[in-house]
């Protein structure tokens, strides 16, 4: 079963420019061809006026587009030492290298504490800009600690997948990421503290089969691409043009993969509904209240631990 | 046990036909003399080969179509098998087998996927691409073992998860995800033995345990070299290549951090020697699953949480360039 041969796939996803938000003034949308003027596309979330096209984002963008305000970034400095020494038709080394260049990030996440509604959470948001927004050791590792920090502070956790799936580059330790990121979920599970994924496109192969598929609520944005498999892998075994809207966002909403999809100028308020039921618990049941107004006990308050 | 011949065993195969041609002639003391001579030239000069494999020739020992599999296993080192089918959801999938069973007189649960050997079994079996059913009976049936507190044993050999529409419209990313992380909380101790192929999520799907072990020419691995050959070399030929640069052997695996152990095959692999091979496999099982059983649940939780939040450390596969917090 050959179902890999012709592939033709290249490495770093085209310039996929019907989906990434282009620099200029004015701006064509690639769905309904409307001309669109940027600054009312980026006042709309980068979703278009007319037709609803979300066009792809940045994760600083979707950092700023969940949090009320300014956020605390955590373990920016992670970056792959190319474990492996892996090199194809040019070295992984000056891939990365490309990548850092062009997103001045240090890998393909980024992770943040900061509130959302008023409510503290632990935010991951993976950027498709740096080699495809794949999965390796240090991305593992980052979202692996802002589950932990999460589970230390007792906060819900967020993460936005926009990505490839394991990198190839680091071999099985990308693969072995998907057991450490699960695993991770599965003590903030039992702790009862909330996980919402957010899947926008492209989300494939062992992100979806791992920390985007295992949210308490699970969240698109619509008409993404999300999937284990990716569409040409499967037209090979199936030596069959798939059918339209296969693996789309409506598509896993239908077959009962997804509770929600939702328009980007509506997520921030749907996860905020969906945190207060999660938070509820723990804070008083009546109106949100802000954590700043709640008296702290003071070391003198606190009953010695016996 | 005479099997085919994989390319690179071509060597052998002249001393073999040698052998075969000396004993169709009439026996004498020196004709038997040369073919026992011949014999153990053969020994060693598989010996010689096996020693001395590449990433990809192990590719090809891992898929041997005579690689002792699953149920090979069960056949020799568990009793009172009794299968266990269905997911209670879809369907039964062919392509992973569940059960209970005796592993030295104590009832265990022993799950692995399953290939097939001649044609028939291997359409019947999926080639051992399992779809999401499979994932999800195997989960069942480790629940099942969860509650009665036995141990369970899993076998891993798969090329992939089985990458049609089905498995898409039916979930196989989010029933293996589940898999990922309910069983990172199973209380019972769990041992996962590589024995062929450890194809990528459709492995790691049901390979999360106390122990993995990895037999000595299994590989394990990202994606097929082929497939990784296609993507990045845009040529599935470069496929050797791709074995060599994605480290996927035994050894590889161990010194990554990534395996805890390596199982070692009988001169020749596995397939040239079945009971020989179950036989190490045995060792090493009974060995790791002494270790496990003795530890608290809590203290196997714990471990087990340790090891794969070990695996890609800091120093190893990433290093911090800055120091923590950078604000917006
Ligand atoms: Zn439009």
């Amino acid at each position: 079963m050959a179902w890999f041969k012709k592939v033709r796939k290249p490495i770093e996803p085209p310039a996929d420019k019907a989906s990434r938000v282009p620099e200029g003034l004015w701006v064509k949308c690639p769905s309904c061809a409307q001309i669109l003027y940027n600054k009312d596309l980026t006042a709309s979330l980068n979703v278009c006026p007319k037709c609803a096209h979300h066009f792809r984002i940045n994760a600083t963008d979707r950092l700023r587009m969940l949090f009320d305000g300014e956020w605390q970034e955590h373990d920016a400095g992670l970056t792959s030492t190319d474990p492996l020494h892996f090199h194809d038709t040019k070295p992984y080394r000056d891939r990365l290298e490309t990548s850092i260049n062009a997103t001045g990030l240090q890998e393909a996440i980024i992770c943040a504490t900061g509130r959302l509604h008023g409510t503290e959470v632990s935010l991951a948001a993976l950027e498709y800009g740096f080699i495809g927004g794949t999965l390796n050791a240090a991305v593992g590792e980052k979202i692996t600690r802002a589950i932990e920090r999460a589970l230390d502070r007792q906060l819900p956790v967020i993460i936005v997948s926009c990505s490839g799936g394991a990198r190839m580059q680091e071999g099985a330790l990308s693969l072995m990421q998907m057991a450490k990121v699960s695993a991770a979920l599965a003590r903030l599970d039992r702790a009862r503290l909330p996980y919402i994924s957010v899947l926008t496109d492209p989300t494939t192969g062992g992100v979806t089969a791992s920390f985007a598929m295992l949210g308490d609520v699970n969240i698109a944005e619509p008409k993404a691409l999300i999937g284990f498999a990716g569409p040409r892998v499967i037209e090979q075994t199936i030596r069959q043009k798939l059918p339209e809207g296969f693996q789309r966002s409506e598509f896993l909403l239908e077959h009962g993969m997804l509770d929600l999809v939702i328009d980007r100028r509506e997520m921030k308020d749907a996860i905020g509904r969906l945190l207060r039921f999660g938070m509820v618990r723990r804070t008083s049941a009546a109106a949100p209240v802000d954590a700043d107004a709640v008296p702290r006990p003071t070391p003198e308050t606190v009953p010695p631990v016996s | 046990m005479p099997t085919e011949l994989l390319e690179f065993e071509e060597p052998i195969g002249v001393l073999l036909k040698e052998i075969e041609a000396l004993s169709m002639l009439p026996r004498t003391a020196e004709r038997e003399r040369s073919i026992d001579s011949l014999r153990r030239r053969a020994d060693d000069i598989r010996g010689q080969i096996y020693a001395n494999l590449t990433p990809w020739q192990r590719v090809l020992v891992a898929r041997h179509p005579s690689r002792p599999n699953t149920l090979d296993y069960v056949e020799r080192l568990f009793t009172n098998f009794d299968e266990l089918h269905g997911d209670r959801r879809f369907a039964d999938d062919h392509a992973i087998v569940a059960g209970a069973a005796d592993y030295k007189g104590e009832p265990v649960v022993v799950i692995g996927h399953q290939k097939g050997r001649d044609t028939k079994q291997k359409i019947f079996r999926n080639f051992g691409y399992a779809r999401p059913e499979g994932y999800r009976k195997a989960l069942r049936v480790m629940l099942f073992a969860n509650k009665f507190s036995r141990p369970i044993v899993v076998f891993i050999d798969t090329p992939a998860a089985y990458p049609g529409m089905e498995s898409e419209e039916r979930g196989v990313a989010e029933a293996i995800a589940f898999n990922l992380r309910e069983m990172s909380m199973l209380e019972v101790p769990i041992l996962v033995v590589v024995c062929g192929e450890g194809g990528s999520g459709g492995a790691l799907g049901i390979a999360i345990g106390d122990r993995v072990l990895m037999q000595e020419f299994a590989v394990y691995s990202v994606i097929p070299p082929e497939g990784c050959a296609a993507i990045l070399w845009r040529d599935a030929n470069r496929k050797v290549e791709a074995a060599e640069a994605l480290k996927i052997t035994a050894p590889d695996m161990l010194a990554l951090g990534l395996i805890d152990a390596i199982v070692p095959e009988p001169r020749g692999g596995a397939h040239n020697d079945y009971d020989a091979a179950t036989a190490l496999v045995d060792q090493a099982l009974t060995q790791a699953l002494d270790e496990v059983s003795e530890m608290s649940i809590e203290t196997r939780l714990n471990l087990r949480y340790d090891k794969f939040r070990r695996m890609g450390t800091e120093g190893q596969a990433f290093v911090d360039v800055q120091s923590d917090t950078a604000s917006s």
